[in-house]
């Protein structure tokens, strides 16, 4: 019960500072249609068999449906919804892995993805070949990688194992070298997907502190999670996504309770 | 919160796409340490566990010629120094069937990342070509000894050499591009190129002197096989140790320029549906 009240108080003091900050995502009237086909084609010969007997169909998927959302700059932004609902999409619109098939995105400043560690390691380079590796996937050049690398051992604390080849590296060792990377690039958006669960314990505890960290210097969190507790208590906004339709846009309480309220009707509980 | 950015704010605006080509280009250059770092873990990766290291390169040309030397030289006559002139060849053919080879498999292997960031996609292909040409340009120093040794001069036309080793790379960069962007849609398209490889291999005067082929054949395959041209122009400086005309080097040239266009083209037009495809 103190819970809610306290996070009630939070809530109000955000939405006033945020009318006063500049916005930093625009999501305008936005589309996403895969074209799929009926059955999966995946090898040319099977395409120019199909394709002779006229037998190439296609559907069109929505993962998106005319999408509103704008963000501004320092807030952090839940968003909710079942899976396949289309909040991965958003998410990828955002840090332009996909473009939307309708509408505008807009988005000022670097943008940080937080969707999986590791994404671009190589098990037979070291630890150090490796942040570099990774911090030009990231979009840096190697000068900017040479101020930052001390930092990202640092707090990765890998200093006696930076030379060894990842292979010998343990899997939360991995994943620590990962996140010291992906949140060292001082990002003015910081994208996570559900992440927060690698690592042990105390690793966890420091990666929640430097979200926390992020969010006092004003960076902008776009947070996806099944985790209501998790949202309830990061978000100062969250968005409820279904079947690619924006359905509301919310405090955290408002939205949760929203959300639960259509899972009930379904028949489904939710945690 | 960039406490030490001189560099502006970025602002991306999904609806301000000048053209996909255009704009890829662009974004090559911004991520040219990408393609550097790329390059330095496969030569790294590739050679960090095994003994001879480097030398691998060097040595693999080296040794499918002389297994051709040995089978060959005596048929296509003696006084022609067929070593050097095989050598000379299959490196060429070596830099673009691995060059294109690589574009497929870095594409596929980026293909995981590429769903979870963004990175311009042609930094696949450019990275192959990287890795291409630091290889060729090694294996120029076991095709020197082999002309030293077989009594081939080494004439000052070798200076000439950048010139078609820069249209082989566009031309492998191009046809790179295109077979690669294609191998995403469907999986078969790289077990059909390696075949298309090998008969193609053997349409190009590589092993074989050209001079054995029947005239009308030969004014086909100078039609129909860019790669000819390219050989060709690559063998001039080393092999033959001449420059070659303008208007050899003009063909090759411009195959080199189209080609690498029509993949660029291709490339970047499809390359955003590679996301959900991959």
């Amino acid at each position: 019960m103190s819970l809610h009240t306290a996070s009630d108080q939070k809530n109000m003091e955000r939405e006033f500072s945020t009318q006063i900050e500049d916005e930093i995502i625009r999501i305008e009237d936005v589309s996403v249609s895969y074209r799929v086909p009926s059955e999966r084609i995946g090898t040319f010969k099977e395409y120019v068999i199909r394709r002779l007997q006229g037998r190439v169909q296609h559907q069109e998927f929505l993962a998106l449906d005319h999408v509103n959302i704008n963000i501004m700059q320092g807030e952090v932004f839940g968003v909710i919804g079942k899976n396949g609902a289309g909040k991965s999409t958003l998410l990828k619109l955002v840090s332009r892995i996909m473009k939307p098939t309708g509408g505008r995105v807009w988005v000022k400043g670097r943008v940080a993805p937080l969707l999986e560690f590791g994404a671009g390691f190589h098990p037979e380079l070291t630890g150090r070949e490796n942040v570099y590796l990774n911090g030009v996937l990231l979009g840096f050049s190697r000068r900017q990688m040479d101020k930052k690398f001390d930092r990202i051992v640092d707090f990765a604390e890998l200093w006696d194992f930076i030379e060894s080849p990842l292979r010998t590296y343990s899997s939360g060792m991995i994943a620590r070298l990962g996140f010291a990377i992906a949140t060292d690039v001082e990002p003015d958006i910081l994208i996570v997907d559900e992440v927060l669960s690698v690592g042990d314990e105390a690793f966890q505890q420091k990666s929640a502190a430097r979200m926390h960290e992020f969010r006092e210097q004003g960076v902008s969190i776009l947070l996806v999670s099944h985790n209501m507790l998790v949202i309830q208590e990061m978000c100062d906004r969250v968005a409820w996504i279904d079947h690619g339709r924006l359905q509301i846009i919310g405090s955290p309480v408002e939205t949760i309770h929203h959300y639960r309220e259509s899972q009930t009707t379904d028949g489904i509980q939710v945690s | 919160m960039n406490m030490e950015t001189t560099e502006e704010i970025q602002i991306y605006d999904s609806s301000k796409q000048v053209s996909p080509a255009l704009e890829e280009f662009r974004e090559i250059f911004r991520y040219r340490d990408l393609v550097i770092q790329v390059v330095r873990r496969d030569i790294l990766t590739r050679y960090k566990r095994s003994v001879l290291g480097v030398t691998w390169t060097m040595l693999n040309p080296l040794g499918t010629m002389l297994v051709l030397a040995i089978v060959f030289s005596q048929a296509f006559g003696t006084e022609f120094s067929y070593a050097a002139y095989v050598l000379n060849g299959l490196i060429a053919w070596n830099f673009f069937q691995q060059t294109t080879n690589a574009s497929i498999a870095h594409l596929v292997w980026g293909g995981t990342l590429l769903k979870r960031i963004y990175v311009p996609r042609t930094v696949f292909a450019f990275s192959a070509l990287g890795t291409g040409l630091f290889n060729l340009i090694l294996s120029l120093v076991p095709l020197l000894l082999v002309m030293v040794i077989t009594g081939v001069p080494i004439e000052p036309t070798i200076l000439f050499l950048p010139i078609p080793i820069l249209f082989l790379g566009m031309f492998s960069l191009g046809v790179g591009l295109l077979v690669s962007g294609l191998a995403v849609f469907y999986t078969d398209i790289a077990e059909m190129y390696q075949i298309i490889l090998t008969a193609w291999m053997y349409l190009t005067p590589i092993i074989y002197p050209e001079e054995i082929l029947p005239e009308q054949f030969r004014t086909l395959i100078a039609i129909f096989n860019p790669m000819y041209h390219l050989v060709r122009l690559f063998r001039a400086p080393l092999y033959y140790g001449e420059i070659p005309a303008f208007q050899e080097t003009l063909i090759a040239g411009l195959i080199a320029l189209v080609t690498l266009l029509i993949g660029w083209v291709v490339f970047t037009r499809r390359s955003d549906e590679f996301a959900y495809r991959i």
